[in-house]
């Protein structure tokens, strides 16, 4: 077996075997999406509050997983030195990453594998789709999202990182336009909700997965300065032990 | 040429000297036991061999490679154990050891390494689960995955019972015969005693020592035994004609090679004082002692704390 793919399964086997990773990565996104479908308590804006939700959810789901689970699993093997004792074998830098890369993409596709079809049946139609872009903004959310985890996990100890990581997950889940508009935020606070990744993302996916975007253009741009710049912090940050 | 080669070696954290000028070798089917105790520089030194640490100054060759540039080279003919952790709390025995053999890619059986290591009952519970001295099998088995030419190995028996102690050095040993150069970093003079072919004594960031036990013993014999806590040392001392001295409430010591007329003198005189002999060893002096003369009238000046 290569060592990529020997670092791949090892690291599904190990989000797979903690439960509270899969709560975050699965279970909020999901329980979200149906609560807020259902119960129609948020200022959607939209008939169906499900067609406002689902893109927002799945840019959630996109940052639980790149974010907030990636960087709090690192941040621990860096705490428990597993960063340092892989350092030490013939795995390299380059696989390690490329692993966890990998490992986010695959909970990302079974994200979207069952977020999608809830949708769905809760009534998402999507008029226009654009899904060859919608992965583009994925993939910019994704490496946007893992460079401010891994920053956090490549400078703090683990506990601490836990809890900042955390803390930028609620900021960013309540100003990103994920479940509250952005219409609905004061104005000052609306002028950094649209330069946050999660807003962009939101943004991105809201316009290529139904054509509901309110500045795309502009997201799109917020979301690739994001993309470059913070997994370039985390490399000049990242510390291995 | 030696496997391990450091030459000169400093290491500063800032204005701290942690290691300073060291320089020593380790040989290809050896033991070397790094000793000394905590914060005596060993470790610095280790990692700047094992390509985690850059030196300050200095030269370290590993295998003819230079661990700061040619890490990677470096990695698939290096076992590295570490003192503590290393391991995904969640992941199961086998699976470590099978994923570090497939990263290793030597064709080492992750079941028979299990085996090994004593671990066969327990290749399905995780790291989180097991005994300290559990976690040093597993870290011992990640360490043997790379089939290692160089082993660096940190605290092997720490927190292992007397048994699993027993199965280590075992391992160890074998893996010297075996032709691996086997780095031993431990502050237990008992496990550096029973293992060494060679020693290397830190001290405040400096060597103090480097040789074989019997050279660092050399010219250092006693006789240590036993009495009872009332024993007039002056007139045993003019009896025999040695300087006996007392180190404990009971025992005595007498720097002296173990001469059996010697030997005769002194049970003859306690027979004829009436005290009773409960213990007694004559010959080389224990690597504690060794240490403990070594580290005793050690300058200030060596210390590298003094340069902050």
């Amino acid at each position: 077996m290569s060592r990529f793919r020997s670092q791949l399964r090892t690291e599904l086997q190990l989000v797979a075997r903690n439960g509270e990773q899969l709560l975050l990565t699965v279970g909020i996104p999901v329980l979200l999406l149906v609560f807020f479908s259902l119960v129609d308590v948020l200022p959607t804006g939209t008939d169906d509050p499900v067609d406002f939700l689902a893109p927002g959810v799945l840019a959630l789901a996109v940052m639980s997983t790149s974010m907030v689970s990636l960087g709090i699993a690192t941040g621990f093997e860096r705490s428990y030195h597993v960063l340092k004792r892989l350092g030490a074998t013939p795995l390299g830098r380059g696989r390690l990453i490329a692993a966890k890369i990998a490992a986010v993409a695959v909970v990302e596709m079974v994200q979207f594998a069952i977020l999608v079809p809830v949708a769905s049946a809760l009534g998402w139609s999507p008029g226009a789709t654009n899904w060859p872009a919608a992965i583009g903004a994925v993939l910019l959310g994704t490496m946007a999202f893992a460079g401010i985890g891994l920053s956090f996990a490549g400078r703090v100890r683990g506990e601490i990182n836990l809890a900042a990581l955390n803390g930028i997950y609620l900021v960013l889940l309540l100003l990103g336009g994920m479940v509250i508009p952005f219409a609905k935020l004061p104005g000052a606070i609306r002028a950094v909700a649209h330069g946050l990744p999660s807003g962009a993302l939101a943004d991105v996916l809201r316009d290529t997965l139904g054509g509901g975007g309110a500045q795309p253009g502009t997201s799109w741009l917020v979301l690739a300065v994001w993309a470059v710049a913070t997994p370039l912090i985390a490399a000049a940050l990242f510390r291995w032990d | 040429m030696a496997a391990v080669e450091v030459s000169g070696l400093t290491v500063r954290y800032g204005q701290l000297v942690a290691v300073h000028d060291v320089s020593f070798s380790a040989a290809a089917g050896q033991i070397t036991a790094v000793l000394g105790p905590n914060g005596a520089g060993k470790t610095s030194t280790i990692e700047v061999c094992e390509g985690y640490r850059r030196a300050t100054a200095g030269t370290v060759r590993v295998l003819g490679l230079d661990p700061a540039t040619q890490q990677r080279l470096l990695s698939e003919r290096m076992g590295v154990m570490l003192q503590e952790g290393g391991v995904y709390p969640s992941a199961r025995v086998l699976d470590t050891v099978r994923h570090y053999c497939a990263l290793y890619g030597k064709g080492v059986d992750p079941a028979a390494l299990v085996q090994q290591v004593g671990l066969a009952d327990r290749r399905t519970a995780t790291w989180r689960r097991l005994s300290g001295g559990e976690k040093q099998r597993v870290s011992l088995a990640l360490a043997l995955a790379a089939a290692p030419e160089v082993a660096f190995l940190d605290e092997p028996t720490s927190g292992v019972d007397v048994n699993g102690r027993d199965t280590i050095r075992g391992i160890v040993r074998a893996l010297a015969d075996g032709g691996c150069a086997v780095v031993l970093a431990t502050h237990e003079l008992d496990e550096a005693e029973r293992l060494a072919d060679r020693v290397v004594i830190f001290d405040k960031g400096v060597v103090i020592a480097d040789g074989t036990l019997a050279e660092l013993r050399r010219g250092h014999d006693e006789i240590r035994f036993r009495s009872s806590p009332q024993l007039d040392t002056i007139a045993l001392a003019n009896s025999i004609g040695m300087v006996a001295s007392r180190v404990g409430s009971d025992e005595y010591v007498i720097d002296a090679p173990p001469h059996p007329r010697l030997m005769a003198q002194l049970t003859a005189w306690l027979a004829e004082q009436g005290h009773p002999l409960t213990d007694m060893r004559a010959g080389a002096q224990r690597l504690e002692d060794v240490f403990r003369r070594l580290t005793a009238d050690k300058p200030a000046a060596d210390d590298p704390e003094a340069d902050r």
